[in-house]
């Protein structure tokens, strides 16, 4: 019997003029490992939703088709019920814990299953220990960051064992560490234990080596489900952004098959004699492929020489020595150091809790620091982790000037309500609130400014704040997202525990690490700094000339040879 | 969040009691603030309140609250009582015709008997900011849900529910303040009401985000949490007994001399020995039981 099963399942919500599912049909077998893929609002949420049964008794709508869940049909069975099988962890951590400290959090669950006081005492220490949770265990839930209450939003729903975990884009909010450590923990119960995984992610390249299967959800149909090989085959012919980064750079040399992972890839340029670097490789950096760099580069030259100068030009943001430090708690910032130069473009990276967003806050002027000082060149623009934060007016044209919505595309919407707006559109409309101004800002910062977006979405975003740098603004981005880091940033700031302790080129910080890297950086081990596929695509391309001079001389030299005899004759 | 008071474990021997036993002193408290007549009796029981919120660490928000909250609910009791109150004899003041209120004489009865009723609600008031700091809630509502499985539920949700909309508002705030636009003064306050509006308007989908979890997680399903069996501790007994004394002691106050004491239609106020032992005792009783500090680490 299978664990999960969707029978021709339609499901429209309330008062929705489309369906968010159109006839989907799907079994998930006991141990499988499956990735839930699409874009934006293709209705993977909605589909999670309806396997945990929330679809539709917690949200009504119109539902046809069925949806079984260890044999139990969802119309009869409601959300509780199926929660003794199934454990779910949705997008929005803030709502998902509902205790006030961590141990009763997640004792919670096994309680309801009723469990006894000795294995919810075992199973939250084991769970605890599974997913580094051991020290925040008598934590109240409210002191938590994002990411730590992602984390026992997790542990919450992994405690009881459920035979099914279904899973929203559980790394969001979650730093490449703690991201890549919970795909592992989720393969390693799915390996010994059985456990089923569904599992939403747009972030493929974390986890597509670990799972049997992808499915892939447009518009709210099922139009892939298949290995994650011939996915990542179907990708290229036909969903281009749900490509993995080393797909894309095999895509473009024309090497086959599209590695699932980075072991396959190098096992793939292994036998192709591709990995092993040669001694005249230069750093794809200098020329760059990617012009937008060079500028950011010769801006951070100018600062530095600025800097060193004391010259009088001002920078667009200086911290020094900026500490902060809360009363009767920790010290959150420990002397930071930082200066901006205008139009520079920097990424802010971390583990979750290292600061970041605290940097941005006194960046922007919203915290002042304990100790040292924050100079700013003009106005710092912040967009904050959640862009429906800003929207409090009625209407989009209430919300921002003409000339700033028509910068964000956003002037024909100026009549709909913001609420009503797309993931994507409201955050143009944030951004369109924080630069809405006659002169632009001199510093835009974002914060986690990619959390939940597709490819072709952080590409429209990097492309707007180009944009922004061409206008003189410098941009500093606070991120998980190592690729969208890579693609976007001229400059690396990397913090831990409140300390500065990498502040250099994107490639140096970004290439040869083990976390904060790139699937490209991985696979071909940090040679040459190439950091994105198409650095990595430069760079195998001028491995490959030699091979393919060779190959042209080889049959040359073969007709010599085979033309001689008759010479010789 | 600064100005909501949440309950944190601290190193106090109030948090160190379960939760049942916390909530009977801090009901205990506001019983008693209204049951007690005497003014020296309701300003020992002040300081009592004060002194145990300083004792289990939480005096710092103890008189925040009572600077922005009891004192305007203080000055507005008196207030009104002043303005609408008839029974009084001793007149300090004649105010004279105003409309709907008629012939306006302000007296010393009414005054007095405003300010009774505005200590005895900051006395609650304080005493519920006690329990909101020192009461464990996720113990108190697993106990519930061992008895009252729906109401806790809606308990839990509504818990929940008030840090997740103040941590709203506070985000709001703060991203109204990064608009390029950002607003002071009158303008500055119509944002305001513009982020009350929007945390207002989110709160029922927040409730069934929330609501949700909870559903997914099991507590529909009917299963009783098991009971734990866990012995008294010391600072349960020492705050059960203390609980039980100020009780009392709020209860003797209602006989003897105290009952002497009367506002309406003339201010008698009999300031014997009794009055004054109990005026002392009260603040003892509800401090008594943070003496014993063993244990008490989170």
């Amino acid at each position: 019997m299978s664990l999960l099963e969707l029978e021709h399942l339609n499901y429209t919500y309330p008062g929705a003029s489309a369906p968010a599912l159109r006839d989907v049909t799907l079994a998930i077998e006991p141990g499988e490992f499956c990735i839930l893929a699409g874009l934006s609002a293709s209705g993977k949420s909605t589909l999670l939703r309806a396997a945990c049964g929330l679809v539709p008794h917690f949200h009504g709508g119109e539902f046809a088709g069925r949806v079984r869940v260890a044999g139990l049909d969802t119309r009869e069975h409601g959300p509780a019920e199926i929660g003794a099988l199934a454990g779910t962890v949705f997008q929005d951590p803030e709502t998902q814990v509902v205790m006030g400290t961590v141990r009763a959090e997640l004792a919670l669950g096994l309680e309801n299953l009723g469990r006894s006081p000795a294995a919810v005492a075992r199973a939250i220490e084991e769970v605890a220990l599974a997913l580094g949770l051991s020290a925040l265990l008598e934590r109240s839930t409210h002191e938590l960051s994002g990411g730590e209450l992602q984390r026992v939003a997790l542990a919450a729903a992994l405690a009881p064992r459920p035979r099914l975990v279904l899973l929203d884009e559980p790394t969001s909010q979650l730093d490449p560490v703690a991201g890549d450590e919970l795909i592992w923990l989720l393969r390693r119960l799915n390996q010994e234990w059985d456990t089923a995984v569904l599992l939403i992610e747009h972030r493929l390249e974390r986890c597509l080596a670990a799972a049997d299967r992808v499915v892939v959800l447009e518009q709210g149909a099922l139009v892939n489900d298949s290995d994650p090989a011939t996915f990542l085959r179907w990708a290229g012919e036909a969903c281009g952004p749900l490509q993995t980064p080393a797909a894309r750079m095999f895509a473009g040399l024309g090497i086959e098959p599209a590695p699932v992972g980075v072991r396959q890839a190098r096992a793939t340029l292994r036998a192709r004699g591709l990995l092993d670097a040669r001694a005249d490789e230069r750093p794809t950096a200098e020329p760059d492929p990617e012009p937008e760099r060079v500028g950011g580069a010769r801006a951070r030259r100018a600062l530095r020489r600025r800097s060193a100068t004391g010259s009088s030009a001002a920078p667009a943001l200086r911290m020094r020595g900026v500490w902060h430090e809360l009363r009767d708690g920790p010290a959150i910032l420990r002397g930071v150091d930082l200066a901006l130069a205008p139009g520079e473009r920097i990424a802010l990276m971390g583990r979750n809790g290292a600061g970041k967003s605290t940097l941005l806050r006194h960046a922007a002027g919203l915290l002042a620091p304990t100790r040292g000082e924050v100079e700013r060149g003009g106005r710092v623009a912040l967009l904050l982790q959640n862009p429906g934060d800003y929207l409090v007016h009625e209407r989009v044209a209430e919300e921002a000037g003409a000339a700033a919505l028509a910068r964000a595309h956003l002037l024909e919407l100026g009549a709909r309500n913001p609420r009503d707006l797309s993931g994507g559109e409201r955050q143009r409309l944030a951004l369109a609130i924080v630069s809405d101004s006659e002169q632009p800002p001199a510093v835009l910062a974002l914060d986690e400014p990619t959390r939940g977006m597709d490819r072709g979405a952080k590409d429209e975003l990097a492309q707007w704040l180009e944009g922004l740098r061409e206008e003189g603004s410098a941009v500093i981005v606070a991120t998980h997202d190592v690729e969208f880091a890579a693609a976007f940033a001229e400059r690396v700031v990397l913090l831990a525990d409140g300390r500065v302790i990498a502040d250099a080129a994107a490639r140096e910080v970004l290439c040869g690490g083990w976390y904060f890297t790139t699937e490209t950086a991985r696979i071909l081990d940090g040679a040459a700094q190439a950091l994105v596929p198409r650095d990595g695509q430069a760079l195998l391309r001028t491995r490959m000339r030699p091979r393919a001079a060779a190959a042209v001389r080889a049959p040359r030299a073969g007709s010599a040879r085979d033309a001689q005899p008759e010479v010789l004759r | 969040m600064s100005a909501l008071v949440v309950y944190r474990r601290r190193a106090s021997p109030l948090h160190a009691a379960r939760a049942s036993i916390s909530a009977l002193y801090c009901v205990a408290l506001s019983a008693a603030a209204l049951i007690a007549a005497h003014p020296l009796v309701l300003a020992g029981l002040l300081a009592g309140v004060l002194l145990a919120g300083a004792a289990c660490g939480v005096g710092r928000q103890m008189l925040r609250t009572l600077r922005t909250v009891g004192l305007p609910i203080l000055l507005l009791t008196v207030l009104v009582n002043v303005l609408v109150s008839r029974d009084g004899l001793t007149v300090f003041a004649r105010l004279g015709y105003f409309g709907p209120l008629g012939q306006v004489n302000l007296t010393l009865e009414a005054l007095a008997y405003g300010l009774l009723v505005g200590v005895r609600l900051v006395i609650v008031l304080l005493a519920g900011v006690l329990a909101s700091a020192s009461v464990d809630p996720d113990e108190m509502l697993r106990s519930l849900r061992r008895v009252y499985p729906g109401s806790a539920l809606a308990a839990t949700v509504a818990t929940r529910l008030v840090p997740v909309l103040a941590r709203d508002a506070q985000r709001m705030a703060e991203a109204q303040r990064c608009r390029a636009d950002a607003e002071t003064g009158a303008a500055g306050k119509r944002e305001r009401l513009g982020i009350v509006r929007a945390v207002v308007a989110g709160s029922l989908d927040r409730s069934l985000d929330v609501a949700a979890t909870l559903e997914v997680r099991g507590y529909g399903s009917g299963a009783r949490p098991p009971r734990l069996a866990r012995p008294l501790s010391r600072h349960d007994i020492h705050f059960a007994l203390a609980a039980l004394a100020t009780l009392a002691l709020a209860l003797g106050t209602r006989a003897g001399d105290f009952a002497s004491f009367q506002v309406y239609p003339l201010l008698r106020l009999p300031l014997g020995a009794a009055a004054v032992l109990a005026a002392l005792a009260l603040p003892a009783l509800a401090l008594a039981p943070f003496l014993d500090r063993q244990g008490i680490a989170p």
